[in-house]
């Protein structure tokens, strides 16, 4: 069995039935098909997020920026110019992209702490204008007034708006193509060379490679795909939430990619879904939850630092 | 007109002077350790309830130095079984560790001390305005910035001229010959870090008699510190103070002229001096980027 899947293409196939499987499965566990897609949804956010952090090397602890404009991005597009679900998720990833390809560019040159740092200062620079724009955002309270729609082929309708399963496939195929483009990007020569960069800059630049340019561009395709899971947020919850924006959250997605396994593709999907099931349960027995996770950041940290696939792959090396 | 411009003045100046102290241990330890210490505005308001927990068999002046000291040795405790074991990881690991310690010692004032804002006494000459004209000068806020220049004189001072100082300054600057030099580095920083927790605790105590004690209080002074730091330059203690000040000072002006933008003020700053200068004011290019 262990054999089997420590081949390629057996471990794919079997992470897809799993994945389709999700919505009969996740009841026996104690789980429902919203905690479902949450787990895809913020799966996919940390799995771009180690696009950066886990294979280019680049601490980013703010990431939430782009997760957060894509949830707005999204919410406003529904709420003010489409009725089109697709193309309202569109709009949230170009918002998110587009601001990281900004952001990115001013502090590419910055590296380890100080990178964390300024990445944190622009995530809260986001949730304050959210927090305050009360007229555009709702403030507060949070982007409301909008709704997923019904998705429109030629012939018939997908009515993800009131089934919850629906758009439960729904958000796996837009996961599916989010996980397809980044495998694309990890295994081009440019996903080669941001390995380079990781590790070993300096090498990596007396070769040649412009540095500054290829973290940047890794940057700008995580924030697209973070964006995209933030899109995603928005269209399950109805609900644009300026804590979306906050660095709590980003903090949130570092854990979830290190307790999965920062080296490993599938890692961070593995981490969101024992994060997010674990929350949904501690939040509902206990109301100091917070000592919990902060307890799990501690405990990861000192002794899992390689994460779940960590621990296994170290397993099978011996 | 000019009692309204006083007015914000003293609390822009009041308030800097928090950030001043928050952002100096923050940086400190940022400098010596290569940390950043998510769990210092927590650290703050442990100082608080500190405070409030001593004031009753102590008395205020009293409390107002040993809980910043209590809560300096708890840091060293954390940072002895803790934080060190982190330092020769990828930096990651150094933000999860703080980010979580930040959850459990909210979390842990929460269950001990409750959510509802608690009040912590000052002596009650101190709650006397100055005159009726400066009614909204207390000699309580006096007081306070009093506090905080002397210890920021003081801190300035220890480093310059104390040997423990020294080498702070020595290792923030070279860590490696500091150690070959036969300092004891892992001592160094383990004091390091109570140094700037006692910071927080100090500033924690004086936040506390000026509002009151909530276990989140200090998650708003958070950010500003970091802004602070990164206005005035990573590396450099005087950037960090003259940070602290400019941010205080400018939110407090444009509380006068313009209230809806005095939070958005020091993002603007952080913003420009990204763009203009991206190593900070006194920050030099090579220092932890």
């Amino acid at each position: 069995m262990i054999g089997l899947l420590q081949d390629r293409r057996v471990r794919l196939v079997a992470i897809w039935v799993v994945l389709l499987a999700m919505p009969f499965w996740i009841p026996l566990v104690g789980g429902y098909t919203a905690l479902a897609s949450r787990v895809l949804i913020l799966g996919l956010a940390a799995m771009a997020l180690n696009l950066l952090l886990g294979f280019t090397g680049v601490m980013s602890f703010g990431h939430t920026a782009y997760f957060g404009l894509g949830a707005y991005g999204t919410g406003l597009a529904l709420k003010y110019a489409t009725t089109s679900t697709p193309l309202a998720l569109l709009a949230g990833v170009l918002l998110g992209g587009a601001a990281g390809m900004l952001f990115g560019a001013l502090i590419v040159r910055r590296r380890g702490v100080y990178f964390a740092m300024v990445t944190i200062a622009f995530s809260q620079i986001c949730y304050f204008v959210a927090f305050r724009w009360n007229s555009l955002t709702g403030g507060d309270d949070g982007l409301r007034g909008f709704a997923r729609q019904p998705l429109h082929f030629p012939g018939f309708i997908v009515d993800i708006q009131q089934n919850g399963t629906l758009f439960f496939y729904f958000v796996l195929a837009v996961f599916a193509l989010g996980a397809g483009g980044m495998g694309i990007v990890l295994r081009s020569p440019f996903g080669r060379t941001l390995l380079a960069i990781r590790e070993n800059e300096r090498r990596a630049r007396f070769l040649g490679i412009p540095i500054e340019r290829h973290i940047w561009l890794s940057f700008s395709i995580s924030c697209f795909f973070t964006a995209l899971a933030g899109g995603l947020y928005a269209l399950l919850n109805n609900f644009a939430d300026p804590l979306t924006l906050h660095y709590s959250l980003a903090g949130q997605l570092v854990i979830m990619t290190v307790m999965g396994g920062m080296r490993s593709f599938w890692g961070p999907l593995l981490g969101a879904a024992v994060f997010v099931v674990m929350q949904d349960y501690i939040s509902s027995v206990t109301v100091n939850w917070m000592s919990f996770i902060g307890l799990m950041f501690v405990l990861v940290v000192l002794f899992f630092p390689r994460g779940l696939l960590g621990i296994f792959q170290r397993k099978q090396g011996a | 007109m000019l009692q309204l411009v006083l007015f914000n003045v003293t609390n822009g100046l009041i308030i800097g002077a928090f950030y001043v102290l928050m952002a100096l241990g923050l940086s400190m330890i940022l400098n010596l350790s290569n940390v950043i210490n998510f769990a210092h505005g927590t650290f703050l308001a442990l100082g608080g309830y500190l405070a409030y927990v001593m004031i009753p068999y102590t008395g205020y002046w009293l409390a107002l130095l040993l809980a910043p000291i209590a809560a300096a040795v708890i840091g060293f405790a954390v940072e002895r079984f803790m934080i060190r074991r982190v330092y020769d990881r990828d930096p990651v690991y150094s933000l999860l560790l703080t980010f979580g310690l930040a959850f459990m010692i909210q979390d842990g004032a929460r269950f001990i001390w409750g959510a509802q804002p608690l009040p912590l006494t000052i002596p009650d000459v101190m709650q006397q305005p100055l005159s009726e004209d400066l009614f909204f000068v207390t000699y309580y806020r006096l007081f306070m910035m009093a506090i905080v220049a002397v210890t920021v004189v003081g801190l300035f001072a220890f480093l310059r001229y104390t040997r423990l100082g020294v080498r702070i300054r020595a290792g923030t600057l070279d860590l490696d010959t500091v150690s070959v030099l036969g300092v004891n580095v892992r001592l160094l920083r383990s004091l390091n870090f109570g140094v700037g927790i006692f910071l927080a605790g100090l500033s924690g105590v004086l936040a506390a008699g000026q509002n009151s004690l909530n276990p989140t209080m200090g998650d708003g002074l958070l950010m500003p510190s970091f802004i602070a730091i990164i206005v005035g330059g990573v590396g450099s203690l005087g950037g960090t103070l003259a940070g602290g000040l400019i941010i205080g000072v400018a939110s407090a002006l444009t509380t006068v002229f313009f209230p809806e933008a005095s939070d958005a003020v020091m993002y603007v700053i952080m913003a420009l001096v990204l763009l203009v200068r991206p190593r900070g004011l006194f920050g030099e290019e090579g220092m932890l980027t």
